[in-house]
């Protein structure tokens, strides 16, 4: 059975106008019907454009947000049909790293008391306790446990991304969902964190969602990459597999996009050039939402939306016409 | 022959934490045409670079302590504020990082495109609207004749970065300075704004000072690197040599932290450490600390960029001593 299920899942959110005579002019689909099973263990990889929805999917799987639509399972249990008050102790099973380790962490918190505070969530302990659990924690993230009296202004940008994924850990967390955990830092800082969660998954068992929208980055700490665009996922394979074999044309021209950092296979290699921006969730496209940026859209692409279907053994893609491009 | 030369440019912001050397005696030069990348880590001092060349440091807190930046025959650091706002704008433009914020949200496009015409050039409003309305046509953006009556907000950020190039290039200066110019942006629309300033660069031999932390899109942008870290030049290279034949342990390391080269389950190679505080006087080179090659004499001699081979200097004193070569720092393409 697996770990996490999402059916159908959906989060629109209504777009009003007018201050007295509030009237709804829309609905952003932010998700819009997103199927995913993870195993134990497995960590997925969700890339795509600022604005596909892949932090408000993480956001609904967190329960952050409501969903419209659909369900979350978590080991068999529906999230989504959970009261408030349940959420927030069920919460202990799936916690969240955020983007930016300067705004994540509260600043008036020693790191003592933001560990702390995480562990108890599971229930409190005695200040000798509370102190052994903290400090193993801050080493199991590579921070030296005598610094745990520190406040959050005292540490660099990696190690704040290093408290606040001890934070995450602290109350032994089934699921994690990393939300672009390394995009705030800088280039050396980055692959410190990344072999950390990289280490991390392998030692713990953590199942783990992995947000970037960086591929490359993506390849490199997950099994299996979904990429998303507005607000569905159009291929889902093996990580490996998506990167170097890309067969939606969008994440083809997502991979290309990605500069190579080696000048002559860089001038010699064949580029897809996206034209425009992506268009908004509000107001998607009929057909396929990629056509009026499709390098290969015929006029089929514009009549029905393509469902995400099994092309190849374990890779699915959303295109009619995988085949033949 | 160089547009733009700078020498052992020092600036220095005077702090309660103490005196920051964020640039700490910099020289290059920038050729006509030529596109130039900056690369460094936050904190390297290559925005500072930037804007003291264009006078914009706040003073105080930050001061100019030492240095020359020869342009057309004048130095702009001496230069009075009057004689630099007849170059900025004009003769030397800048794009920054996030157009959202670089751009007045009060005014439409089309009077913020106007306005550095109406400035430096004598041309009456409807000469200078027509101009601009050509501007944003050839930065590809459909319908601009109708657009360029809109607000900034109503542009998503691939669409303001499009108009914030069309301004800076309206007046067609001989240097563009860009810094960080696509790092808000989503890597498809990442590739068509470098195509676009590629491609602009072409059509009017504007010279580019490219500020990236991004090493991967130095490779195709641009044809001269200098690394910085720590308000210093450690190396100065063409950009194949630099990526085939570094000759500097940062710029090798950089290289290959980059995780587009791993193999999946291999640990990423990292940098041990963090970048130094910069209010500590530093004796040797500021990179000894993390280095996997430092010796003795690194910590103690003071570091001097060096040309080693045409064109290519490093700041390494083992590397100018022979006791290091390009191949045992380990270069990308020897990983792949």
């Amino acid at each position: 059975m697996s770990f996490l299920v999402l059916n159908n899942l959906k989060t629109h959110f209504r777009v009003y106008r007018g201050a007295i005579f509030r009237k709804e002019i829309g609905r952003v689909k932010a998700v819009d019907g997103i199927d995913l099973q993870l195993r134990k263990g497995e960590v997925l990889g969700l890339v795509g454009e600022s604005g596909c929805g892949k932090s408000t999917l993480a956001r609904t799987i967190m329960q952050l947000v409501p969903s419209t639509e659909g369900t979350v399972f978590l080991e068999g249990r529906d999230l989504s049909r959970l009261p408030r008050k349940r959420v927030r102790a069920e919460r202990v099973n799936f916690q969240m790293i955020f983007q930016d380790p300067y705004a994540s962490l509260n600043p008036r918190m020693t790191v003592f008391d933001t560990l702390g505070e995480a562990i108890q969530t599971r229930g409190k302990l005695s200040k000798k306790a509370l102190l052994g659990k903290v400090a193993r924690l801050m080493d199991t993230v590579g921070l030296p446990a005598n610094q745990m009296r520190r406040y959050p202004h005292e540490f660099s940008g990696g190690q704040r991304q290093r408290i606040a994924i001890a934070r995450a850990l602290a109350p032994e967390p089934k699921l994690v969902i990393a939300d672009e955990p390394v995009s705030a830092l800088d280039v050396s800082i980055q692959s410190q964190i990344l072999n950390l969660i990289a280490n991390l998954c392998r030692r713990m068992e953590l199942t783990m969602i992995f947000i970037s929208h960086d591929i490359s980055v993506v390849k490199y700490i997950s099994d299996r990459i979904a990429v998303m665009y507005l607000g569905r996922v159009v291929e889902l394979g093996s990580a490996v597999e998506v990167v170097e074999n890309p067969l939606h044309p969008y994440t083809k021209a997502l991979v290309s996009a990605v500069p190579v950092p080696d000048p002559e296979r860089e001038s010699k290699r064949k580029r897809i050039l996206l034209q425009g921006d992506p268009p908004s969730p509000m107001n998607p496209p009929v057909g396929c939402s990629f056509h009026p940026r499709c390098p290969f859209a015929i006029d089929l692409c514009k009549a029905a939306r393509p469902e995400l279907e099994e092309k190849q053994p374990g890779r699915f893609a959303a295109c009619i016409r995988v085949g033949e491009i | 022959m160089a547009l733009l030369e700078i020498e052992n440019l020092r600036t220095y912001f005077y702090t309660r934490a103490g005196v920051v050397r964020a640039v700490d005696g910099v020289s290059f030069s920038l050729l006509a045409g030529e596109t130039l990348g900056m690369v460094g880590e936050s904190g390297s001092g290559k925005s500072v670079i930037c804007y003291s060349i264009l006078g914009l440091i706040p003073r105080p807190p930050g001061k100019i302590v030492s240095g020359v930046a020869r342009f057309g025959g004048i130095d702009l650091l001496s230069s009075p504020n009057r004689q630099l706002r007849a170059i900025r704008g004009k003769r030397i433009s800048m794009i920054f990082q996030d157009p959202m914020t670089s751009l007045n949200p009060y005014m439409r496009i089309s009077d913020q495109l106007v306005e550095p015409l109406l400035v430096h050039e004598r041309i009456n409003r409807s000469q200078a609207f027509k101009k601009a309305v050509e501007s944003l046509e050839e930065v590809g953006i459909p319908d601009a004749s109708s657009r360029i009556n809109l607000y900034p907000h109503q542009f998503s950020g691939g669409m303001r970065q499009r108009v914030m190039i069309a301004m800076a290039l309206i007046s067609r200066p001989e240097i563009l300075i860009a810094d960080e110019p696509t790092t808000a942006l989503d890597v498809t629309v990442q590739a068509q704004i470098l195509d676009l300033i590629k491609q602009r660069q072409k059509d009017l031999g504007t010279a580019v000072l490219f500020i990236t932390h991004d090493l991967s899109v130095v490779g195709s942008f641009c044809e001269h690197v200098n690394v910085m870290y720590a308000g210093r030049l450690v190396e100065s290279a063409p950009t194949a040599e630099l990526f085939y034949h570094p000759m500097h342990p940062y710029s090798a390391s950089l290289q290959q932290s980059i995780p587009a080269l791993h193999q999946k389950g291999q640990p990423l190679y990292t940098i041990p450490g963090v970048p130094p505080d910069l209010t500590l006087e530093v004796q040797g080179c500021p990179f000894a600390p993390r280095c996997g090659h430092a010796a003795d004499i690194c910590r103690e001699q003071k570091i001097v960029l060096r040309d080693m081979t045409f064109n290519h200097g490093t700041a390494c004193v083992r590397f100018q001593r022979g006791e290091l070569a390009s191949s045992r720092l380990a270069s990308a393409a020897t990983v792949l």
